[in-house]
């Protein structure tokens, strides 16, 4: 049941990423097509996971590619919040392939496969891994929003005429959004790292992931430092904030799984 | 009843001849008026693109030369007959439908058309015919512009800057303006974004006169024209449009501008030949700059983008005009439908007569019970031949029907 389930998500993230690359040549009818194969592609995911749970014994996700199949979960549900309305549509063209590549890798890791034992006993470590995984999609979704940025701003840069053709939500709108949506993250973050130091014991490797952890975390308030009292905005915001994604996405494995 | 269309429009007639043509909202309800006397139904639709008159009459050719002749007799002059298209039943109503949903129009998918079609519909004497022809034309026009993107996109220079500021600030209220230059053009672009909630700050001008006779119209304050750096930190919005030879800002004075905005993004609309802002301030960090070929070129990208939406369009209408063509042709079986439907009460009734000796022993409640029953009997024997009446009329075969039930069913010749 389980390969049952993967395919058909697989399937509809990934017609959900062609559809938004049409999308963007040509808005309307592939945005709709998108946008259904988006929620389709999350429900059947989101099936796989419940089932995942159901089958196990304590919490299924504590491999590599376990904590990828719940962060892609993660990411899409978070677009799926607002994503899908039209004038923030084409930030699929970012998050779905994202999301697509991640789920790829979590299955080739064995992390869609039923029936995996837990280390993960305990609600606290639970909570630890949940509230870390949704920071760091929080932290996926503003990277993506200030891609999205970067691009229009390019677009209004050069002159693009056909700039007001595939309309993306205003500059104003996604650079706020980028704040807002590491504000909600870094908290998250913050709670997760404290119920996991409140738990964990230290072993060989505690230490590594703990220095990697704070480093994310040090980005990100910093941060959000410059964007509040600073008034660093704009281009820049948007930059620093793919660089501490950068930081995530490299920092954070390797010390998780090495 | 046939519906005709006699009009003139920007396809066939120049501006010379159009104005001769074009009538106030009280003249054309006037004219509509006086050819409804005569025909029966009448609207007369005058825009500065067009002024035609929609008469309905079982005489075609008599309205037909009627309103032809009205509208030769406004413009007082012979050529205006050559100009003139003369269209009758489905063609008329596909020509009303493309022109409510801009498809006739010089810019696609215009907006105003609709209102102007809507103010002529009721300022019109209208009748069964004109009132559904209307009716589904402010339907086509409204779902061609629901269902497309024909009327998304702006269609003009002024129009594309306000939606280009939005693309930056999202909403524009609470935006402010600052106009550089006190001429026409200025004030354009300015009215745009003041209909999308903008305010203007500041006009500047080298005669200050001028500034203050602008800024007392559309709000703001005035100020000489080498203040302008000074304004910029409280812009969010520069529209420069003034006949100076040289540049009026440079890239270091919005440099210098730029330090005390906290990051906030400036967008500078430079209107004016030759240029009035240096092109070198594009390059800033958080400064937008488009001159009036950048806007040009977005506006007709926007355009083509208009006419590709306006395809899809022309199917919409296509599939109106059909269900109006459907709708005309169920109109030459009504007469006989009715007069079955009434013969057949007519017999219920008869009937329900002659048994009331025995019924006369029934409750009022049975009584009631037995009218029902009958009446059930009676439409759900005509249900089926109404339908196909309705059907056959649709494949043209309306009148043949009619007259068949007519002679089946014995129906007299005062029924049609």
């Amino acid at each position: 049941l389980a390969e049952l389930l993967f395919w058909p998500a697989l399937l509809a993230y990934g017609e959900a990423a062609v559809a938004y690359l049409g999308e963007a040549r040509r808005p309307g009818r592939p945005g709709r097509l998108a946008t259904w194969g988006v929620r389709v592609g999350w429900l059947v995911q989101t099936a796989l996971l419940a089932f995942q749970a159901a089958r196990a014994e304590g919490f299924p996700w504590t491999s590599w590619g376990g904590v990828l199949n719940l962060f892609s979960w993660l990411v899409v549900s978070a677009y799926l919040v607002w994503g899908c309305r039209a004038r923030f549509r084409l930030l699929g063209l970012v998050v779905m392939p994202l999301a697509l590549v991640l789920f790829a890798l979590a299955h080739a890791g064995g992390g869609t496969d039923v029936g995996a034992r837990s280390d993960l006993s305990n609600l606290f470590l639970v909570l630890h891994v949940g509230l870390l995984l949704a920071a760091f999609a929080g932290f996926a979704l503003a990277a993506a929003l200030a891609a999205l940025y970067l691009w229009q701003e390019r677009r209004l840069k050069r002159h693009a005429t056909s700039v007001l053709r595939v309309r993306v939500p205003p500059l104003a709108s996604l650079d706020d959004l980028v704040g807002r949506t590491i504000a909600v993250a870094l908290p998250a973050l913050s709670l997760g790292m404290a119920v996991g130091l409140a738990r964990l014991q230290a072993d060989e490797g505690f230490w590594l992931v703990i220095a990697a952890t704070a480093v994310v975390w040090l980005a990100y308030a910093a941060l959000l430092v410059l964007r509040y009292a600073l008034a660093v905005r704009g281009r820049r915001a948007a930059q620093l904030s793919l660089t501490a994604f950068a930081l995530v996405v490299v920092a954070l494995p390797l010390a998780h799984f090495s | 009843m046939t519906l005709v269309l006699v009009g003139i429009s920007h396809h066939r007639a120049p501006v010379e001849l159009r104005e001769r043509v074009a009538l106030d909202p009280a003249a054309a309800a006037a004219l509509a008026g006086r050819l409804a006397e005569g025909a029966g139904e009448a609207v007369c639709l005058s825009t500065c693109n067009r002024t035609e008159l929609y008469v309905t009459s079982g005489e075609p050719a008599k309205a037909e030369a009627d309103a032809e002749g009205a509208l030769v007799g406004i413009a007082g002059v012979d050529e205006l007959a050559p100009a003139l298209y003369r269209l009758r039943d489905e063609a008329a109503a596909l020509h009303l439908f493309r022109v409510a949903a801009g498809l006739d129009s010089m810019v696609p998918g215009e907006g105003e058309i609709l209102g102007q079609v809507r103010a002529a519909y009721e300022a019109g004497s209208t009748g069964p015919l004109l009132d559904h022809v209307f009716r589904q034309a402010l339907h086509a026009g409204k779902k061609v512009r629901t269902v497309t993107a024909i009327a998304e996109a702006p269609a003009s220079v002024s129009s594309a800057a306000a939606a280009l500021a939005e693309q930056v600030f999202g909403d524009l209220r609470g935006c402010s303006i600052l106009l550089v230059g006190a001429g026409k053009i200025s004030e354009l672009a300015a009215r745009n974004l003041l209909s999308r909630g903008a305010r203007i700050a500041v006009v500047a001008n080298r005669s200050v006169d001028r500034a203050a006779e602008l800024a007392g119209r559309l709000g703001g304050e005035a100020v000489p024209l080498e203040q302008v750096e000074g304004e910029l930190a409280r812009a969010d919005v520069v529209v420069s449009s003034t006949g100076a030879p040289g540049f009026v800002l440079g890239r270091d004075a919005v440099a210098r501008a730029l330090r005390s905005r906290r990051g906030r993004p400036l967008f500078l609309f430079d209107l004016a030949v030759p240029r009035d802002l240096d092109p070198a301030i594009d390059s800033l960090d958080g400064c937008y700059l488009y001159d009036i070929d950048d806007l040009e070129a977005v506006v007709s990208e926007t355009l083509a983008g208009r006419r590709r939406e306006a395809e899809r369009a022309e199917a919409i209408v296509a599939e109106e005009a059909e269900r109006f063509r459907e709708w005309q042709a169920s109109l030459d079986v009504v007469p006989a439908i009715a007069s079955l439907r009434a013969r057949a009460e007519e017999i219920r009734a008869a009937e329900l007569r002659k048994a009331e000796a025995r019924l006369g022993r029934l409750s009022e409640d049975e009584r009631s019970l037995v009218e029902s029953i009958t009446a059930q009997i009676v439409n759900k024997l005509l249900h089926l031949p109404t339908v196909r009446m309705k059907q056959a009329a649709a494949a043209a075969d309306g009148v043949l029907y009619a007259e068949t039930v007519r002679h089946l069913f014995g129906l007299g010749e005062d029924d049609r």
